[in-house]
């Protein structure tokens, strides 16, 4: 078994903790549970800068427009924690380039997750879906890294949980592979060949306080 | 003719001594050295008792044999150095006639390791109304001198005062559960203070008990009889004992090797284990029941052995049996807690667990002095040994032990009953 | 047993598990999670499908020794809505009568493979005491007079979404303070939290020790619902129960309601010194005894969200205390 086999993709993406609670307080500190089996001394290595961070994101609204011909009828999911930031940062390239706002919100899959049982409680995240609901929508959901695949079958189950969408669709920021369900990303910033045993860290100015950029940590080193 | 021979004892504390025992009494006390053909009982460095007497122990036989039995009780009683125990009525049947108290006394001696000397109820199947026939059990082969409705307070003033009148006739006293069930009530199970107001359980105050001792002191002094208060557990009522005795007024008062020592906050858990009628209380009470006995005003230690099946404690705390084994601990709970401590030398613990018991309860053979003539009922203490207690190695059928874990100083070594070996370091001889 | 995310309770026992016995197994920060997570979990209610598959194959029992529709129905939808299996037993009539301990009783359920034991007893302490002999999770759904922590927290969940923060705000509990579960658990829960609590009752129906215990644990005692009420943020009214009336606790209902009940004059002192203020009350109602119609049925009651709300903390609690098990050892 890998040693992170089952660790869902939010905790892949290194820096991103656990979810936790608003006053910080039961869950985990920063870093997950996983990183105790980084290898000490292999030093994190930059694979996107803001610039690239920046452009990926661009790119793929771009593509969502296109490939949606226009913003009718998009309705944008992030997963939290990442995913919420990104979702956001998307939406405002499409209402800068379509004039109009397109609906966006978040989409915890906390309760939907299948390694609850694995895992340390962690304590669900705000849902907010947008007025317009998800009935006969085009869904975008938004993550940050895709990994397995297992976050994303969650959040499909918890959609189905709120309405009936015409088509659900996924935008991620790094798609770094080891899939353990049959489950692809429409939209990708970037593909990172990765080791399972390294570790991606999404760093966002609005969530982590830094700026805009992807690493990988850990793994054999090189 | 039967010979023992106890070499080196210290007789309750005055210097050591050796004791020759001829067909169970006592014939000579000295520089021995050697006896022909006696049995020896080396006792260097321990310290000799006269044998304990117990004013307090239900053995539950008849009715609830599996918890405990006469027999059990028997041998429990001798390992804790007991040579007599009282036999509280409250079985089932209960012990409010002449038949019911000789069976008590017969059981007793066919077990033969202590006398068994039966308690009679005051009332007619403890139900505190009709007087029991406390004459035919004081006529009967038992001799009944102790009656209590135990478990139970004799609360209706006026049944308390006819029982007072009635036993003067033949020197009898009423051993009395003080409990006024106005104010602490059959659900009553925890002290009443702020700890019973967080647990939520019901409050036993110590004003119940204390209303019940004061009335009933003025109700001995009233009728010119003796009344005994069983388990005093607050300071208020050894205060209001100290009273009535400076008064002339005829009260004895007991006190558990229980409330020497433990505090109402060990139910802070709900184990059931640790509740007991009256209940523990602050350490107030506590340290005021220990200058009471260290100095008079409580004449006893009694302990109140209360076994219980399993099945009837582990319940609900309020829902479980009241109780808690005491037989085999008391010598080391009272060496312990009162001469460890410098409260009470062993003379004072032969007054307290020998003699004042013997004589409250009028057993002439029980209770003597360690001297040339006395029947040879004696108790054998190392008072330098720590003994860890464990509830398992009880003689005792229930296990309901508050003591199991603790380390007490001063440990039983030997006990003897007219002049028989009935038991040695925690086993049956 | 220790761990970062002990988010409910923490009476470590033999199995190791985590139980919810009382609120004094909680700190600031679980509770502060259970809250949020209720939150969350009230907003799943609000949905078409308020399923969510989080607690699938485990089983939740709820163990009622005495009765409570209410409370047990509450858990039993909060366990559903969770996809847990919920099964309702009935300890009544199964226990002291027929011979047979409590935790015999216990044990037998335990025995089917139970993940959950939800318990209500009429005696205080009983979910304390389960905990010690069963390798499940138990939570304590009212014991004797001693706790009732769910409701305490869900107590606390509506008041904070009408209030705000409680950090600071006067809470007053009144009525039988003695003979309620319900003002234990809130008094450890609202102090937490950092309100400031007056129970307020006639000296009858406060427990023994309580002077020591307020003092202790930094809440004010009052015998004046008048001198109370101008200050207060919220106003938790308790169920008088008829029949303390014959254990003498106080003399007539009528007197009671003059002196301790919210009535509609007392309603309007409190609207208009602090037109905000909440009322709560834990139910059932004595409508008329301690509480007057006005006040129980006005914008100003919390009455029904106190219920709706208390299926979200349940679920809350049953998330906390069921996932990330294996995790945890």
């Amino acid at each position: 078994m890998r040693p992170d086999s089952g660790v869902p993709d939010g905790a892949s993406s290194g820096g991103g903790p656990l979810p936790t609670s608003p006053t910080g307080a039961p869950t985990s500190t920063d870093g997950p549970a996983s990183a105790s089996t980084v290898p000490a001394g292999a030093p994190a290595r930059a694979v996107m800068s803001s610039a690239d961070v920046s452009r990926a994101l661009r790119r793929i609204a771009h593509e969502i427009l296109e490939r949606n011909k226009g913003a009718d009828d998009l309705v944008v999911l992030g997963i939290p924690t990442r995913g919420v930031a990104l979702a956001k940062r998307l939406v405002a390239v499409m209402e800068e380039v379509e004039g109009r706002p397109v609906p966006v919100g978040a989409l915890d899959v906390t309760m939907h997750r299948d390694d609850l049982r694995r895992q340390p409680t962690r304590s669900p995240m705000h849902t907010d879906i947008p007025a317009t609901g998800i009935d006969e929508r085009v869904v975008v959901l938004v993550d940050d890294v895709l990994y397995s695949g297992r976050t994303v079958r969650a959040a499909l189950d918890a959609l189905s949980d709120l309405g009936r969408p015409r088509a659900v669709r996924l935008a991620v920021l790094v798609d770094r592979g080891h899939r353990d369900l049959p489950i692809r990303a429409d939209h990708v910033g970037k593909n990172l060949p990765t080791s399972s045993s390294e570790r991606v860290q999404v760093r966002l100015e609005e969530h982590d306080g830094v700026a805009d950029e992807v690493r990988i940590a850990g793994g054999e080193p090189r | 003719m039967s010979t023992l021979l106890i070499t080196g004892a210290d007789l309750a504390g005055s210097g050591a001594q050796d004791l020759l025992v001829e067909d169970g009494v006592i014939t000579r006390v000295g520089s021995i050295g050697s006896a022909g053909g006696a049995e020896v009982l080396e006792a260097d460095g321990l310290v000799a008792l006269p044998g304990l007497v117990d004013l307090h122990t239900h053995l539950r036989e008849p009715g609830r044999e599996d918890a405990e039995t006469i027999a059990s009780g028997s041998a429990a009683a001798a390992v804790g150095g007991f040579t007599a125990v009282l036999a509280m009525a409250n079985t089932n049947p209960v012990t409010d006639t002449a038949e019911a108290a000789e069976r008590v006394l017969d059981l007793g001696r066919a077990a033969g390791l202590v006398d068994v000397q039966p308690v009679g109820a005051v009332t007619k199947g403890l139900a505190g109304e009709e007087l029991a026939e406390l004459g035919l059990m004081h006529r009967s082969r038992a001799r009944v001198k102790v009656f209590s409705d135990d478990g139970k307070c004799v609360h209706d003033a006026r049944v308390m005062r006819r029982a007072l009148e009635y036993v003067r006739a033949f020197r009898g006293v009423v051993s009395q559960h003080a409990q006024d069930p106005h104010l602490a009530g059959s659900s009553a199970c925890c002290h009443e203070g702020e700890l019973s107001g967080r647990l939520g359980l019901p409050g036993w105050p110590g004003i119940a008990e204390e209303t019940i001792v004061a009335r009933d002191v003025m109700l001995a002094r009233h009728t010119g009889s003796r009344v005994h208060v069983a388990h005093v557990s607050t300071a208020g009522s050894v205060e209001v004992v100290r009273w009535a005795k400076a008064q002339g007024i005829d009260v004895t008062a007991e006190v558990t090797p229980h409330h020497l020592v433990l505090t109402t906050d060990l139910l802070a858990g709900y184990d059931p284990t640790f509740k007991v009628n009256p209940p523990l209380r602050p350490q107030e009470d506590v340290d005021a029941l220990r200058a009471a006995l260290a100095d008079g005003t409580i004449d006893a230690v009694a302990t109140d052995h209360a076994p219980h099946a399993r099945h009837d404690k582990e319940h609900a705390f309020v829902d479980a049996a009241f109780g808690m084994l005491g037989l085999e601990t008391a010598l080391s709970v009272v060496s312990d807690t009162m001469v460890r401590t410098g409260l009470l030398d062993w003379a004072g613990v032969a007054r307290v667990m020998s003699s004042n018991p013997a004589r409250i309860a009028g057993l002439e053979g029980h209770g003597r002095p360690l001297t040339v003539g006395s029947p040879a009922n004696l108790t054998l203490v190392d008072p330098d040994a720590r003994v860890t207690v464990d509830r398992s190695a009880s003689l005792s059928l229930s296990r309901n032990n508050p003591w199991h874990g603790r380390s007490l100083q001063g440990a039983v070594e030997a006990t003897v009953l007219r002049g028989t070996v009935t038991a040695r370091k925690g086993a049956l001889a | 047993m220790t761990t970062t995310l002990d988010t409910a309770a923490a009476a470590s026992t033999r199995s190791g598990r985590r139980h919810l016995l009382s609120v004094a197994d909680l700190d600031h920060a679980q509770i502060r999670t259970i809250l949020d997570t209720a939150a969350e979990m009230h907003g799943v209610q609000q949905r078409e499908v308020k399923k969510l598959p989080t607690l699938r194959g485990r089983t939740v029992v709820n163990l009622f020794f005495e009765d409570s529709t209410r409370t047990r129905s509450s858990f039993e939808l909060a366990g559903k809505w969770l996809s847990a299996d919920v099964i309702n037993i009935s300890g009544k009539g199964s226990s002291t009568s027929k011979g047979e301990s409590l935790r015999d009783t216990v044990l037998t359920v335990a025995a089917m493979g139970v993940d959950a034991l939800v318990i209500r007893h009429s005696a205080s302490g009983a979910a304390h005491q389960v905990s010690q002999w069963v390798d499940a999770h138990v939570i304590n759904a009212g014991d004797g007079t001693h706790e009732h922590p769910t409701q305490a927290l869900l107590d606390a969940y509506t008041m904070e979404r009408r209030l705000g923060s409680l950090e600071g705000r006067h809470v007053a509990i009144v009525g039988d303070l003695t003979h309620s579960r319900v003002v234990r658990s809130n008094l450890l829960c609202l102090r937490t939290l950092g309100a400031r609590v007056t129970l307020v009752a006639p000296p009858t129906l406060m427990p023994a020790g309580i002077g020591s215990w307020a003092a202790a644990d930094g809440f004010e005692l009052s015998n004046d619902l008048d001198a109370v009420l101008p200050t207060a943020d919220a106003v938790m009214m308790l169920r008088v129960q008829r029949e303390r009336m014959s254990g003498g606790f106080f003399p007539t209902a009528r007197e009671y309601t003059v002196g301790y009940g919210l009535t509609r004059d007392r309603l309007n002192a409190l609207m208009a010194a602090n037109p905000d203020a909440v009322i709560c009350h834990p139910g059932p109602m004595n409508r008329g005894l301690e509480i007057a119609a006005d006040a129980a049925d006005g914008a100003q009651s919390l009455i029904l969200d106190q219920v709706s709300a208390g299926v979200a903390v349940r679920m809350s609690v049953l998330y906390h205390l069921l996932a990330g098990e294996e995790g945890q050892q």
